[in-house]
């Protein structure tokens, strides 16, 4: 993107990054969420039958990780720039030389980077968790679940942009963190919808269905993220009221 | 790159009719106004005349909608905004500080902002400056109002600004922090820092301002505040007597230079004269030959709190009618 000045995209994000982890509230959020997730499919992989269990069986249960990735960085980039606005920093903010897609990058980047540790990592337990203690027939399957595995690398960081930029969206135009809170959630209902589909089968994970569906994600993402940026209008910001000029 | 100060004598501000309205409801209208570099101008008006809004305009956070300016040398145009941004610092009223972070941390973000590479050095100086280099670490949330005030001021030195837009700084400052964010003014106004001084504190403006602008939507009047003064106020002179005078009239309208009277209370009077330096000795020499006990002579002093209740209340006044 041109006339992105690094410098000030990191410090939004080092600044963000130092906010969260002084909210105990955040943290602690932060760790429940993927802990929640990894039980259903904790209890699929310990509670199935050796000879029971079909490869399908554990798809739904994988694909429901993905939601890690959709609900965690929800509220924190639906808080981003309202929340700013609510605490009276917003206005300094705006005061120096910082450009408007700076700043909603240097946000984006904040809520994408725990999001994708976390994510990440609760993915990579789940799977050494099966690895090392599971019966090791259902690992095999597991591990053999290769398109599922595939779909949950590649759209991790894919379906948290999604959550990220459309949060960001309400943020940008919400008069108050509450509101902007409950519609960034809102905005995790249509991926919902896609892993629910991937899972119960209705579209079948195959390498070509998730690699299109990534690149479909990945150009979403990259067209709301610039529909943000316009959206950011320092003057509606700061009174209230649209530009005007005779 | 470091925004260098203009070394030219071009103004550091010049506002040419700038109007900004929100819909039916005028902001300001039609202010025009200069600034030079290294001056210290006062901007005052009462809650609701406009002044927050026309510093929000110059520091290109919202749009004028009619008139032109130009902040630093630079336009104001949209396109120019992070160009000048990069010229100003502004500090809002409220200091808008991360409660969370330290005093350090907060100056180090903004420090990234206006991308400043390796700032510590400018941080520690903005901070002893402000004194508060003692409290680096402190987390703001932690921090009394005053103290905040001061890191938000901290937070206007970091970027060497050719101009400083001060929201009544020294809103929440006990007597002696107020002193020393005086003296910080002044100590920049030596180095050529602009200040454009919002306050409603009119003995701080008086005293720190070389001139003075007083805002009631549209802009009233600019000068220096001495002149302001002159403009308003007759010269006049205040006569005290330990008795009060049996005739005063038949003895002040005969005295030269002396264009009018009137009395305030039992023994005190004020005397319009064209120059008081002329008529005071003539005023003490009628007053001895009349056999008045005279308790002081003096020129009537007119502060700029006087200047800006005249101002106001003639608007008031021409609003009721």
């Amino acid at each position: 993107m041109m006339g992105v000045d690094a410098l000030r995209v990191r410090a939004v994000v080092r600044k963000e990054l130092r906010d969260y982890r002084r909210k105990r509230s955040i943290v602690v959020a932060m760790v429940i969420l993927p802990a929640v997730f990894l039980i259903q499919p904790t209890l699929a992989v310990f509670l199935a039958s050796p000879s029971a269990a079909g490869g399908k069986y554990f798809a739904l249960p994988l694909l429901l990780l993905l939601l890690i990735p959709v609900i965690m960085p929800s509220t924190l980039a639906a808080y981003a720039v309202v929340g700013e606005r609510e605490q009276g920093t917003l206005e300094p903010l705006l005061t120096t030389p910082i450009r408007r897609q700076e700043f909603i990058l240097g946000k984006a980047a904040a809520v994408m980077l725990p999001t994708l540790a976390l994510s990440y990592a609760a993915f990579g337990l789940f799977l050494a968790v099966v690895r090392l203690f599971a019966n090791p027939a259902i690992a095999a399957r597991v591990f053999h679940q290769g398109p599922v595995l595939l779909v949950i690398v590649l759209f991790t960081p894919l379906l948290a942009g999604w959550a990220i930029v459309v949060g960001m969206a309400v943020s940008v135009r919400a008069s108050e963190v509450r509101v902007a809170q409950q519609l960034g959630t809102v905005a995790s209902f249509p991926p919902l919808a896609v892993v629910v589909l991937l899972g119960t089968g209705v579209i079948h994970p195959t390498f070509r269905v998730a690699v299109m569906f990534a690149i479909g994600l990945l150009v979403i993402d990259m067209l709301v993220l610039r529909f943000v940026s316009r959206m950011f209008d320092r003057e509606r910001l700061v009174t209230g009221a649209r530009a005007v000029r005779s | 790159m470091k925004p260098t100060k203009p070394t030219t004598r071009e103004p550091a501000l010049v506002v040419d009719r700038l109007t900004k309205r929100f819909g039916e409801r005028t902001a300001f209208s039609d202010v025009s106004f200069q600034v030079a570099y290294g001056e210290v101008f006062g901007f005052l008006g009462p809650n609701g005349a406009g002044k927050t809004t026309t510093v929000r305009a110059l520091g290109t956070l919202i749009a004028p909608t009619s008139g032109s300016a130009t902040v630093a040398g630079i336009p104001l145009r949209p396109e120019n905004g992070v160009e000048i941004r990069r010229r100003i610092a502004v500090m809002p009223e409220a200091p808008g500080l991360y409660l969370r972070l330290t005093v350090s941390e907060n100056l180090e973000y903004f420090a990234g902002l206006y991308g400043l590479h390796r700032p510590a050095a400018r941080i520690r100086d903005a901070l002893e400056a402000v004194n508060l280099g003692d409290r680096a670490g402190d987390l703001c949330g932690g921090l009394s109002k005053g103290l905040r005030q001061r890191v938000g001021l901290a937070r206007t030195l970091l970027s060497d600004p050719a101009i400083m837009f001060l929201d009544e700084p020294t809103s929440g400052l006990d007597p002696v922090a107020a002193r020393e964010v005086h003296d910080l003014i002044n100590g920049l106004r030596q180095k050529g820092v602009t200040i454009f001084l919002t306050t409603h504190r009119l003995e701080e403006a008086e005293k720190l301002c070389d001139r003075v602008a007083i805002m009631n939507t549209t802009l009233r009047v600019v000068g220096r505040p001495e002149d302001l003064r002159e403009q308003l106020f007759n010269k006049a002179l205040v006569v005290k007597t330990l008795v009060p005078l049996s005739d005063p009239e038949q003895l002040f309208t005969r005295i030269p230079g002396v264009e009018d009277w009137r009395s305030e209370d039992p023994g005190s009077y004020v005397l319009s004269v064209s120059d008081p330096r002329v008529a005071a000795p003539e005023v003490a020499r009628a007053l001895v030959g009349a056999g008045a006990d005279v308790l002081s002579i003096g020129e009537a002093q007119h502060s700029l709190e006087d200047v800006y209740l005249e101002l106001i209340d003639e608007d008031v006044e021409a609003r009721k009618q």
